[in-house]
């Protein structure tokens, strides 16, 4: 099984141990445009599936970065304060927030990437 | 060439553009007395013509209402009459302390109780409060008023504002601001409040909705006595967005559709000069019983002397200093004065009429999302021949035209919406004019469409980078040496 | 047809046939019967330019203007002269009838103004950014304190100087009472100023910023360092509300490590006008700028690379955030602050610090005087700027409907805030040594 998953929000996390990455999909940059500024959240902050964890702002938009899963922020991808345009570059690469989740089961509930490639799909 | 200068880049050391008399008194000197005093201040020096001819030439980089056609949906840009400009300066109405003595001021509170009556009798609402230094100020303490009403009647839980997601930004900002809960309900493919939607939205936490009409569509409410009944119904008050009041001025009126606050723009519906970007003013009117909870003092008449009563217990206190943007007041009731009843309607009427004869035309180029008599104002989403040419480079190319550009990418349930508001101080002509470079530039996109993309091409300045602007952060003077060493 | 209509009815018939309708009424037909207004507005007829003339004049013949009266009275609002320059500059139709500066490319005479003005309140305050205004100060006031309330988890009170203008702390209320936000007033000392002891009782963890102004309300000059110290102690924001002119010769806040500087920007060449229109100044740093409320303007590149200005940060706005923006606000007092650059740059380096100099010369002047008239005592004895408290020996209230009579507005009587007898005046570099006194000699004979 793959340790990566997309939310409908057009967010991606990583599975690595007991952390995730979270990020967004070359999906949400292309319709963001230009991003302009990341902002990130503080370590150490517990935080709940469904929270914001950050905001993305481009020109025209300013969107929450929610969280899918519940746990604590370990890391935030601080190269992203001086060069916000990473996420536009490559989106899948460029993490934003690692966080350490207490409950594995929360990740059941995203899609994998072919799901994500379908939802897309009827998006579209 | 474009002047560009900053009078920072034009400042001599040694020069200067005031002049004050001598210092008659003994000069004091803080620092004996231990206060920090500054050691530099670094403000440009120029001399008198220096100055003049800075911002003279700055000021020719700017387009205005008094040099052409400025179509901006929502925001009624129409002629701002001169005399406004002179009532405004009357020394003896504008050379006034907020704090002097009633007595001293009774023939400018009588001006003001009169233009409370020309607005209450335009709203037909009770009681108005001029305080709000602009619209969205308005909205916010119109807003508070509800709350408190809910709050006095110990309704505490009533928490929550819906709203269409059609309506002004300032909308949900506003709601939020005051402390509520604010709820989005999906509004019906004319901008129109979804009767069934609201019902679902409605639980025992509702404090009031929140509405323009005519809608950001242009297009009038036909239903709003039942959406009124139902608010009233469930408890909840009706607030009323008066930004699209220029439709309807002598022919409704927001207090006789069951509206219970409301606030006007006057920069909008009276004609006082945006002044690029304020000052404005946004009085509030409330049916008679809510006139316990507008902000203190209100202005009333008594045996012939004007008071300003601060003896409203249940008031939600104040909004602003003093008594809100008086100089634009003056010009408001400049404004209605010259009108008069007979000229307020007529307005509404020539508003409507332009707009409506323009989406008759235009309709035919661009794609109108719905098609059905309009108020004073419409939208439209692209061009028929050239759907993928983005809202954004037609605005961009009217600009090359002589044109301002109409109200863009609002109101949001619209793809690509272009929102066109002519007002009725705008002659045949020119209507015919604009819409002549409209469809010139629906042709651009066909047949050379970098026309657009690399517009505008005859302003001050090409097309401006933003991008830039947010990641470079350059804010001031010296963020501006800062990166340049 | 009106003057301002430029429509005629055969042109009107012309468009309806265009439309293929006959009668304006059809345009109305959404409208239900029932809510149709009937009849006509009770507004009286047009008036002509003349007639309006006369009834304007009419009423202004009934105010007395500062013509009439020698203004003595500040509390917030001041007598300070305008250069005539400015009416000149904002008199220009390019200004004062465009609009919000949206479209940059037709536009850059409004976002350089602002671009300027912005440069010119952080030289002013000692601070890194500026908006691009607000509508008075105490909207400014009340926003910094909502932007440290955003700045620090699980904050619910601020600590504000009793010092703070009324006005201002009313609407500090008014707004804080509808966000369940607790204010607690700090006391003033015996000397006038903030009491940072008894804020110690009053700050908690939930806090997030003090409030103080400076010069305050009754005219004296804050300890700034002491509420920064404090405001750091207790990991809290500082707020500076100050006197725009006061800066031509105080330390700039910035200097002082103040977070937030916040002002009314009426004494920088706005005329009197009752109270309004005038500007709120905000100026804060760098790092809080994305928390900032209101318009921004930034320095930038038009596509052929030349120098060009736009609005930025416009994500943080309510058109685009709804309701999740920082402030519903979205306008700024642009001509008002267009004022304040004007004044700014036509008093220049030297001309601030002579207005202030003056204005404070001045009202150490009348402060001497009028004590040693025996009618009047210290209220403080701390350092003033240009506004002092007196108290006096008589009747406030009867002082100064006898100085009306002669001529003066006395000065602002602080019964109002609890100050039964004392009485607050301001003196600008406006008055002159032979009216201030004619003001004494006045009190003298009214005592």
């Amino acid at each position: 099984m793959s340790n990566l998953f997309f939310t409908e929000d057009h967010e991606w996390v990583r599975l690595e141990g007991k952390k995730v990455y979270l990020g967004i999909s070359d999906y949400a940059q292309s319709q963001l445009g230009d991003i302009v500024y990341v902002e990130l959240p503080e370590e150490d902050d517990e935080v709940s599936a469904g929270d914001s964890v950050g905001v993305i702002e481009s020109v025209k938009s300013a969107s929450d970065l929610f969280t899918p899963v519940s746990g604590i922020v370990v890391e935030v991808n601080e190269e992203l304060e001086d060069a916000p345009e990473l996420l536009n570059e490559d989106a899948m690469e460029n993490w934003i927030v690692a966080i350490e989740i207490n409950d594995e089961s929360e990740l059941e509930e995203l899609m994998d990437e072919d799901e994500y490639k379908n939802f897309l799909g009827d998006e579209a | 060439m474009t002047y560009n200068r900053l009078i920072f880049e034009n400042s001599v050391p040694g020069k200067y553009a005031y002049s004050l008399p001598e210092l008659d008194v003994p000069e004091v000197n803080l620092a004996d007395e231990d206060v920090p005093l500054r050691e530099d201040l670094d403000l440009p020096e120029v001399s008198e013509g220096d100055l003049i001819r800075h911002y003279l030439n700055m000021s020719l980089n700017n387009y205005s209402i008094d040099k052409g056609f400025y179509p901006l949906g929502s925001c009624t840009m129409k002629y701002n009459p001169k005399i406004n400009e002179n009532i405004a300066r009357i020394p003896g109405l504008a050379k006034l302390h907020p704090y002097q003595p009633n007595s001293t001021v009774q023939g400018s509170l009588a001006l003001l109780y009169e233009l409370q009556e020309y607005l209450a009798e335009v709203s037909g609402m009770d009681a108005m409060s001029l305080q709000p230094a602009a619209g969205a100020h308005g909205e916010l303490a119109g807003l508070m008023i509800i709350k408190r009403y809910h709050e006095l009647r110990g309704d505490d839980h009533r928490n929550v504002i819906i709203l269409p997601d059609s309506a002004h930004g300032t909308n949900p900002a506003t709601a939020a601001m005051a402390g509520f809960k604010v709820v989005e309900v999906a509004s019906d493919e004319e901008g129109s409040v979804d009767v069934e939607e609201l019902k679902a939205a409605i639980d025992e936490n509702l404090a009031g909705l929140m509405l323009t009409n005519p809608n950001t569509l242009g297009l009038f409410e036909s239903h709003i006595e039942e959406v009124a009944q139902i608010i009233h119904d469930a408890g909840g008050l009706l607030y009323y967005d008066g930004a699209n009041m220029n439709a309807i001025m002598g022919k409704a009126r927001p207090g006789d559709m069951g509206f219970d606050v409301m606030h006007f723009n006057v920069h909008k519906t009276f004609s006082t000069p945006h002044g690029g970007g304020g000052p404005g003013g946004g009085p509030i009117g409330v049916k008679e019983f809510l006139k316990p909870y507008l902000p203190v003092p209100v202005l009333e008449k008594t045996d012939e002397k004007y008071i300003l009563n601060y003896d409203y217990p249940d008031s939600i206190g104040k909004m602003k200093a003093f008594f809100g943007n008086y100089g634009i007041m003056l010009r408001a009731f400049s404004y209605i004065s010259t009108m008069g009843s007979e000229g307020l309607r007529n307005a509404s009427e020539m508003a409507v009429l332009n707009a409506n004869y323009m989406m008759h035309r235009l309709k035919k180029t661009y794609n109108l999302p719905i098609e059905k008599v309009c108020k004073h104002e419409f939208v439209l989403s692209g061009i028929k021949d050239s759907p993928k040419t983005t809202t954004l480079d037609i605005a961009k190319r009217l600009l090359d035209y002589g044109f301002h550009a109409p109200t863009v990418y609002f109101p949001l349930i619209i793809p690509e919406a272009m929102m066109i508001e002519p007002t009725e101080t705008e002659s045949k002509a020119t209507l015919d004019k604009f819409m002549e470079a409209l469809e010139a530039i629906a042709k651009e996109a066909v047949e050379s469409p970098e026309l657009l993309a690399e517009a505008p091409h005859t302003t001050p300045v090409r097309r401006v980078d933003e991008v830039h602007a947010a990641k470079a952060l350059i804010l001031t003077y010296k963020d501006m040496l800062n990166e340049e060493n | 047809m009106h003057r301002y209509i430029p429509t005629s009815s055969a042109l009107v018939e012309e468009m309806l046939k265009d439309i293929g309708i006959s009668s304006i009424d059809e345009l109305f037909v959404d409208i239900p019967q029932e809510l149709r207004f009937k009849g006509d507005l009770n507004i009286p007829g047009a008036l002509s330019e003349l007639e309006l003339l006369r009834k304007t004049a009419d009423f202004a013949s009934k105010n007395k203007s500062t013509d009439d009266l020698t203004c003595f009275l500040g509390a917030g609002v001041y007598d300070h002269f305008v250069p005539l320059v400015i009416d000149h500059v904002i008199s220009r139709s390019e200004f004062y009838t465009s609009y919000t500066p949206y479209q940059a490319e037709v536009a850059q005479g409004t976002l350089q103004a602002i671009f300027e003005y912005q440069s010119l309140v952080a030289e002013l305050t000692g601070m890194e950014v500026s908006n691009a205004s607000m509508y008075d100060g105490s909207n400014a006031a009340i926003e910094a304190a909502f932007l440290s309330l955003a700045s620090k988890r699980k904050s619910d009170n601020i600590l504000v100087s009793e010092g703070l203008h009324p006005e201002v702390k009313g609407v500090i209320k008014t707004y804080c009472h509808f966000r369940d936000i607790e204010v607690h007033f700090v006391p003033l000392k015996e000397n006038g100023r903030t009491d940072y002891e008894k804020a110690a009782e009053l700050v908690n963890d939930q806090s997030a910023s003090i409030m103080v102004q400076n010069p305050n309300f009754y005219g004296v000059i804050e300890d700034i360092p002491a509420m920064v110290d404090f405001a750091k102690e207790n990991k809290l924001m500082s707020i500076d509300y100050v006197d725009p002119i006061s800066l031509g010769l105080l330390e700039a806040p910035g200097n002082q490590g103040v977070d937030i500087v916040v002002a009314d920007g009426q004494s920088l060449g706005n005329g009197l006008n009752y109270g309004g229109p005038y500007l709120g100044i905000m100026a804060l740093k760098k790092k809080d700028v994305r928390k900032m409320p209101g318009r921004l303007v930034g320095l930038t590149k038009d596509a052929e690379g030349d120098r060009a200005f736009v609005l930025t940060l416009q994500a943080r706005e309510q058109h685009i955030r709804r309701f999740k923006a920082t402030s519903n606000i979205c306008s700024n007092q642009s001509l008002n602050m267009l004022v304040a650059s004007i004044y700014l740059v036509a008093l220049g380096k030297k001309g601030l610090r002579e207005v202030a100099l003056q204005s404070a010369s001045k009202a150490a002047y009348l402060k001497k005087e009028l004590i040693a008239t025996g009618h009047f005592e210290e209220v403080y004895s701390s350092p003033l700027f240009k506004e002092f408290s007196l108290k006096y020996k008589g009747d406030v209230k009867e002082l100064l409907k006898g100085l009306e009579e002669e001529g003066f507005l006395g000065g602002f009587n602080l019964a109002s805030c609890g100050r039964e007898g004392e009485l607050l005046i301001a003196v600008t570099e406006k008055r002159t040594k032979a009216e201030m006194d004619a003001y004494v000699d006045a009190v003298r004979r009214l005592s």
